[in-house]
């Protein structure tokens, strides 16, 4: 179990706070760390710092762009591609010789471009050749057996693979990989243009919410000391560094950007109003317009500005700080100002729309806090306090850091006045990059001078600090100005004018008024503040924090105010007292929000002695020891009870054990027709038998023509208790094996979703209790996922696979497991893996119960909070007419103009809801461009009628489009699982173990969401969460992927085809090599799984397929076998017994999609088996049986005493005879 | 109901919490009730032997105790019941688990109890004249644990019903019913790390108070988890020293 478990209660994916000190050096502070960590490798000093999750974009002081990316276990790569093409001749045959009128002899795909294999360079010194160039011998997903080559009549034409009478051309690809290598580093980014502006000033990453292709896509917005601004073109996952600059036009000279993770971009101008970038899409991330937004007063303009998904924030140049209310992909200009407590020098708003700011007077880091979708503009500053890693110990590194900080502030710096210091400092790094830095022209720095206060000299002294940067500098200059210094005056005085107030019309829609006081040190500012009686203590407590770090500031500066003990300082940027001072901050790649637990306001400044101490503390109980007193109590209480109450079972008990009953009332969707929800009385009657062994009978009663009538099921024939997805009602459905088979279980709806979830948990406890389960699942366990992501398991019997009679499956008992997860894989050595609908992946930690299992029905360890999220979507239908064109005007016989997919139940935007209560919106209705079929531009598809299959440009055949809008909701629930971040996943699978075998490392291979196949490290049964990727390369991306008993590894390429990997051993654990294997014929498979030698798969069209002819020596087999149609999933186990999600199952009662199938007689002679087996159904969508190695027991029939018939009972003994069988018939 | 003073996390393939629980309230205390020989009886009367749950009260658990000594003794001598061992009387406001480790840990099982009808020890006992005396005390109990862990907001927040399944579980033995409830009480949110307070008593025989009960939070000013140790360390640490018999109470 990994030690971060019990520091934080939720897993939390580890991310990144990225700053700046003063002093240009960079450091990270992770979300689960306690300190900054200098990032050690920035050669100099930088300016700023922008980030993403998966990567740091900074400014150096040589003014050139550096970019840090992420060290990943998914590498970066690029495939480079070029053809051959040949013509054929009757002198040479196919020869290179082509005729003067054809393409080049190589070139790229169209034959337009001429593309030599040494044509190619890498893009930068940041990349690497994998290999040399080879053949790609693969045509259109089948092996070509001569050698990749393509045949056609003549260029350009259609290829095929085989080679007719008339194939005068053929041509060949060849392939060749790059790798990105600057992992972790600051790389630079060259400047390709000549024409490369006038220095950087400022940069500011985000967009990557505008779009998900192409995968990892970033915009990336730049200023330079001209005011330009600049676009970066070509940022993704396979091309972080961009391709090229775009200049952007402007309405005026820029002084800073802010881009949000979504389609926000503001900038500041230099006379400091906004402007605000219009038309961000997917199709045009640049924009294409600006529109104009005044600075929040009329006289103090915007210095500054941080923009998210829906908020933009502002610090005016007096340090002042505002929201602007009503903000959003819509009106991204928003509605008006809301001025805010806190005087900052900078913010920046990262994901989530969480918001960190530097203050203006103590230079400290401050994170806002309470920052929710429903309360964008949080509750309060809150100080970030934690040590930074240099604080304490001198290590080498950073001395030379300080030494090179020392030789860039150069010798002059100390003997200068801070504010030409300052000025010098430009001047320098201006200097040193003469070569590409022409003239930086000074009149912008005095720009802002020209409209000095007049009575700045008579300011009483005050901190300062040097500046690195050009417009920090400004804002040093600005911030001195009259105004700041009077609000600051005036502040405990009058309190108003530090009030969170409106400055635009409209209602308050903020807090109220709170913290008027908290930002008056001295004890004016607590009288004042007792009128305001939702001051919240920790608002009070920061305020006092700050009232102290004031004072430290104001004793310092009387030192400071003397150049030379300034410069003193300098050299000793560690002395005791110092605390960071900080320049820039980035919370772009930072994931928190506001329920994250972070450790980084424990401490107070300089305390870090106390941090210490509480670190080796809270050591000090480490899960060894917890488990040692918890274990030691528990054989105390043994103990009491052998010694009291053993030798006297004889006695009497106090208390007669009787019947317990719970009543409540429900609805209930009656039996007969017509179907409706009636009202009933509902009551549990428990009791214990005279073994101790408990049971109960649950009760229905209704009203039936005025009669009174009840239901009943018993406790110990209940199956299964199921919450049903309903978006109105809080249901669940009972099963019993008579009601599975009939398709036509109980279904219940409760009042409340806190009334279902106490009668579920109950029943739940009552059902368990029946049948003496309890504790966590066991590692035979078969673990199925409905289509609500809930979890069940089932204990499975030796029964369960016997032959010819094994126990019936809707016989099966399945309890639910807290969590929601889209799919589980498992093996029979308890490794437990599920990836969400967000494709995270979870670990599962060995407890059981959470989510609305609580108390007795759940572990009190390994139960973490959980988060999910999927897209609800919606479509938008309309027809063609002649006078208007597409309108929403359907004829009276069509769908609703909104609808569900099947154009059956009307779903507006409006009123269309979460899927159930405990779901939560997180974004807002946006077009889905990612629909099977494609799109136009405005996400439209076409087709001739409703309903029809659609296509993605329209036709003049076309009379009905639609599209798809998708909204994003969020569950927060609790489970035994833990995150393993940061792959998102899309398939997993985990080697079969054998029973009782001890293997060191388990074999888990997984695909990427976007298709990468990954091989997992250091996964075994006491770490089943493993230690890092490693990537296994692929020429296509691939979606599904099963590991068999002998390591035999099969995966399902996008495209359909299937794909055997060689050579997967122990010592090799990712093999070597890819074997394609042809589909069936005509069909694209989209799932496999891999026993202990059987394979199967699912296509696209519901076929379940056996692979025949597999051979220990000849593993890829010969051929796929047609076993069974309307199959969704299949998952075969250790016994190579078949199990299967079917579409379609048809009841006594009624018809189930998604149900849980069992393959009746798979013997080692019989792989296919016979006939299906109906289990709980429907909505199920997935099941994995690869942890059931329970072997059947043997069947001794009279009959069978020969000991060479008895062996083919024992399916181990016979392995090799079944494999060599079953060749004979290929 | 010496359990949960703090829940750390623990590995996954130990003692769950839940069995601890379990134990713990089905611990059992082996008892022979005789009846005082001065009592007026009209023939000797057998002794009784019972199975006494730790958690519950004496009279919640003996009618079927009195029921029996009832059957020999002249109805005109007969007062309240009330319990005692070897010249101490029990009082029945203490949990029995509390009562047999306070007074009779060192004894001979099964413990044995004499029965009285008469002379009631006014100034030891509380009268008990019916269950809804030790219902009022035990849902008393129940909401000064609660001030101390959530004040009050839980027990508050819980409707009558609620209340009396809490009773009616320890009254009739049920476990599941009473912890249907009682898990409630038992919560707090995560980010807090524990109650405000831990509820305990620590009785005493050897001192002229009953118990020692004041304020202890689960968390030092630290932040680390206190353990039992740690407020027996500060409240009592003659118990870590000597082998002094005490008994230690969290109540629920």
């Amino acid at each position: 179990m990994s030690p971060l478990g019990h520091v934080t209660s939720s897993a939390m994916p580890v991310s990144l706070l990225w700053a700046v000190d003063v002093y240009g050096r960079v450091y990270s502070l992770s979300t689960v760390g306690q300190q900054w960590e200098q990032c050690r490798d920035a050669q100099m000093e930088f300016k700023r710092a922008t980030a993403a999750q998966q990567c740091c974009w900074g400014i150096a002081c040589d003014n050139n762009i550096y970019l840090n990316v992420h060290a990943s276990d998914l590498p970066i790569r690029y495939k480079e591609e070029t053809y051959e093409n040949q013509r054929w001749n009757p002198v040479d045959g196919f020869s290179e010789r082509l005729l003067p009128s054809d393409r080049w002899q190589w070139s790229d795909v169209t034959g337009l471009q001429h593309q030599p294999l040494d044509g190619f360079r890498l893009p930068s010194g940041s990349w690497e050749w994998e290999g040399d160039w080879y053949i790609d011998e693969n045509f259109e997903g089948e092996p070509t057996e001569t050698g990749g080559w393509s045949y056609a009549i003549d260029f350009p034409a259609f290829y095929t693979k085989d080679k007719k009478w008339n194939s005068c051309v053929r041509r060949r690809r060849w392939l060749r990989y790059r790798r990105y290598k600057a992992m972790d580093t600051w790389a630079k980014i060259p400047s390709q243009q000549t024409s490369l502006p006038d220095p950087f000033s400022d940069i500011s990453c985000g967009g990557w919410e505008v779009s998900e292709e192409p995968r990892g896509r970033l915009s990336l917005w730049a200023v330079s000391l001209q005011g330009k601004v600049w676009f970066r073109e070509g940022i993704c996952h396979h091309n972080p560094e961009g391709s090229l600059w775009e200049e952007v036009a402007l309405p005026g000279e820029v002084v800073q950007i802010s881009c949000g993770p979504g389609d926000l971009v503001w900038a500041a101008l230099w006379e400091g109003q906004l402007i605000v970038r219009e038309g961000i899409g997917r199709d045009c991330p640049k924009g294409t317009s600006w529109a104009a937004v005044d600075s929040p007063s009329p006289e103090v303009g915007v210095i500054h500005l941080a923009v998210g998904v829906d908020v933009v924030w502002a610090v005016t140049k007096d340090n002042k700080v505002w929201f602007r209310r009503g903000v959003n992909s819509h009106n991204p200009c928003g509605s008006g100002w809301i001025s805010m407590v806190g005087e900052m020098m900078m913010i920046n708003v990262g994901l989530n729309d969480q918001v960190w700011a530097i203050g203006s007077e103590d230079r400290g880091i401050y994170f806002r806090q309470g920052v929710t979708a429903s309360e964008l503009s949080g509750k309060t500053w809150k100080a970030i306090n934690v040590p930074r890693d240099g604080d304490r110990s001198h290590s080498s590194a950073s001395a030379s850091s300080l030494q090179s900080a020392g030789c860039f502030f150069s010798g002059e710096v100390r003997a200068q006045s801070v504010m030409s210091d300052a000025d010098l400092d430009e001047k320098g790094s201006a200097d040193r990059d003469s070569g590409c830095v022409p003239s930086t022209s000074p009149e912008t720095f005095v720009h802002p001078l020209t409209d000095p206060t007049p009575d700045q000299p008579a300011d009483p002294p005050k901190p300062r600090i040097p500046k690195v940067t050009s417009d920090s500098f400004i804002s040093e200059l600005v911030s001195d100005r009259e105004p700041g210094k009077t609000s600051k005056e005036l502040g405990p005085a009058a309190p108003a004018v530090l009030e969170e107030e409106e400055v635009s019309l409209g209602e308050a829609e903020i807090q109220a008024p709170c913290a008027g006081a908290t930002l008056s040190p001295g004890p004016s500012g607590g009288a004042s503040g007792l009128q305001w009686s939702n001051v919240d203590l920790e608002e009070a407590q920061s305020a006092q924090a700050r009232a102290g770090a004031a004072a430290a500031d104001s004793a310092d500066t009387c030192s400071l105010s003397s150049v030379a003990t300034y410069t003193l300082a300098l050299e000793d940027p560690y002395g005791a007292d110092e605390h960071p001072l900080w320049a820039w901050v980035s919370g772009g790649g930072c994931s928190v929000d506001s329920h994250s637990q972070l450790n980084w306001f424990n401490s107070s400044a300089n305390t870090l002695s106390l941090i210490q101490s509480v670190q080796s503390m809270s050591l000090s109980v480490t899960p060894a020891q917890s488990a040692a007193w918890k274990r030691q109590i528990f054989e105390q209480l043994n103990e009491r009870t052998k010694r009291e109450i053993d030798n006297f079972k004889h006695y009497e008990q106090a208390i007669e054990q009787s019947v317990w009953v719970k009543k409540g009332t429900m609805q209930w969707w009656r039996d007969w027709k017509p179907h409706k929800w009636i009202d009933v009385h509902f009551a549990l009657e428990q009791f214990s038998g005279p073994e101790g062994d408990k049971d109960g009978i649950l009760f229905i009663y209704y009203n039936y023509y005025e009669e009174k009538k009840y239901l009943h099921a018993f406790i110990n024939e209940v199956t299964i208790l199921v919450p049903v997805l309903n978006d109105s009602k809080h249901t669940f459905a009972v099963y019993t094996p008579e009601r599975t088979k009939q398709r036509w279980p109980i279904r219940l709806a409760a009042a409340t979703e806190l009334e279902m979830h106490d009668w579920l948990a109950l029943l739940s406890v009552a059902c368990c209790d029946s049948r003496g389960i309890q504790g966590p699942p066991s590692k035979q366990a078969i673990w199925s996922v409905t289509c609500k992501g809930d979890i069940f398991v089932s204990e499975p019997t030796p029964a369960l696979e016997a032959t010819p009679y094994p126990t019936p499956c809707d016989q099966m008992f399945w309890r639910q497991v807290g969590g929601h997860l889209r799919s589980v894989e498992c093996n029979s050595a308890g490794i437990v893996w599920g990836i969400g609908y967000d494709h995270t992946a979870w670990v599962y930690t060995g407890g059981y119960g959470g989510g609305f299992f609580q108390g007795l029905a759940s572990s009190t360890d390994n139960i973490y909070t959980q988060t999910d999220v999927k897209s609800v979507y919606i479509y938008e239908n309309q027809r063609w007419n002649p006078v208007t064109g597409y309108t929403n005007r359907g004829l009276p016989t069509d769908r609703y103009m909104w609808s569900d997919a099947s154009g059956l139940h009307e779903c507006t935007k409006a009123n269309t809801k979460p899927p159930a209560p405990q779901w939560t919106w997180v974004s807002d209705w946006g077009i889905d461009y990612s629909v099977s079929g494609g799109t136009d531009k405005e996400g439209w598809q076409y087709a001739a009628d409703f309903p029809a299959s659609y296509h993605g440009h329209k036709t003049l055949k076309d009379f009905v489009r639609r599209r798809r809008w998708a909204r994003k909701c969020k569950l927060n629930t609790t489970g035994p699982w833990q995150e393993v971040p940061p792959i998102p996943l899309s398939d997993v699978t985990i080697l079969l173990c054998p029973p009782g075998s001890g293997m060191a490392a388990v074999p888990l291979w997984a695909i990427s969401n976007k298709g990468d196949v990954l091989c997992r490290l250091g996964v075994t049964a006491l770490t089943p969460a493993g230690s890092s990727w490693l990537h296994v390369g692929t020429d296509q991306p691939f979606k599904s992927i099963s590991i068999g008993a002998s390591s035999q590894v099969w995966a399902i390429a996008r495209d359909g085809s299937a794909f055997y990997r060689g050579s997967v051993s122990p010592q090799s654990p990712a093999g070597d090599c890819w074997y394609h294997i042809p589909s069936p014929a005509k069909q694209k498979l989209k799932q496999v799984s891999v026993g202990r030698t059987s394979v199967y798969a699912v296509d696209e069209n519901g076929n379940l397929w056996y692979r025949q002819g597999v051979t220990p020596s000849y593993p890829q087999g010969s051929s796929w076998e047609h076993i069974s149609n309307n199959v969704r999933r299949v998952s075969v186990g250790p016994l190579d017994q078949v199990w299967i999600i079917a579409d379609k199952v048809q009841g006594s009662h009624s018809l189930s999609c998604g149900t849980v199938c069992h393959r009746l007689g798979v013997q080692p002679m019989e792989p296919k088996g016979q006939s299906w087996d109906y289990g709980i159904g429907g909505g199920w969508d997935h099941i994995t049986v690869r942890g059931n190695s329970m072997e059947p027991p043997i069947l001794r029939l009279p009959s069978l005493t020969d000991p060479s018939l008895l062996s083919f009972c024992s399916p181990l003994s016979v392995r090799n005879t079944e494999v060599n069988g079953s060749t004979v018939d290929s | 109901e010496i359990y949960s003073l703090c829940a750390v996390g623990s590995s996954s393939n130990m003692a769950d919490d839940k069995d601890i629980l379990r134990d713990v309230w089905f611990g059992r205390i082996p008892t022979c009730f005789t009846l005082n020989l001065d009592e007026g009886t009209e023939r000797e009367a057998e002794p009784y032997y019972l199975l006494l749950p730790r958690v519950s009260y004496l009279p919640l658990v003996t009618d079927k105790v009195k029921k029996h000594f009832l059957k020999v003794m002249r109805t005109d001598d007969v007062e309240e019941m009330w319990f005692e061992y070897e010249g101490t009387p029990l009082k029945w406001h203490y949990p029995i688990g509390v009562l047999f480790d306070l007074h009779a840990s060192n004894t001979v099982l099964p413990w044995s109890i004499t029965v009285h009808f008469k002379n009631f020890p006014d100034h030891d006992l509380l009268h008990c004249s019916s269950n809804s005396v030790i219902e009022a005390h035990f849902m008393s109990s129940i909401k000064e644990a609660d001030a101390l862990k959530h004040k009050s907001q839980v027990v508050n927040d819980m409707q009558k019903k609620d209340h009396k399944q809490l009773w009616m579980g320890l009254q009739n033995d049920k476990f599941d019913q009473f912890w249907a409830m009682n898990r409630k009480l038992m919560e707090y949110p995560t980010e807090e790390g524990g109650f405000r307070y831990i509820p305990f008593r620590i009785y005493q025989t050897m001192s002229d108070r009953p118990f020692i009960q004041k304020l202890f939070r689960p968390i030092s000013s630290e932040g680390s988890t206190h353990t039992l140790g740690d407020l027996l360390k500060e409240m009592y640490p003659d118990a870590l020293t000597n082998d002094v018999a005490f008994s230690e109470k969290n109540q629920k």
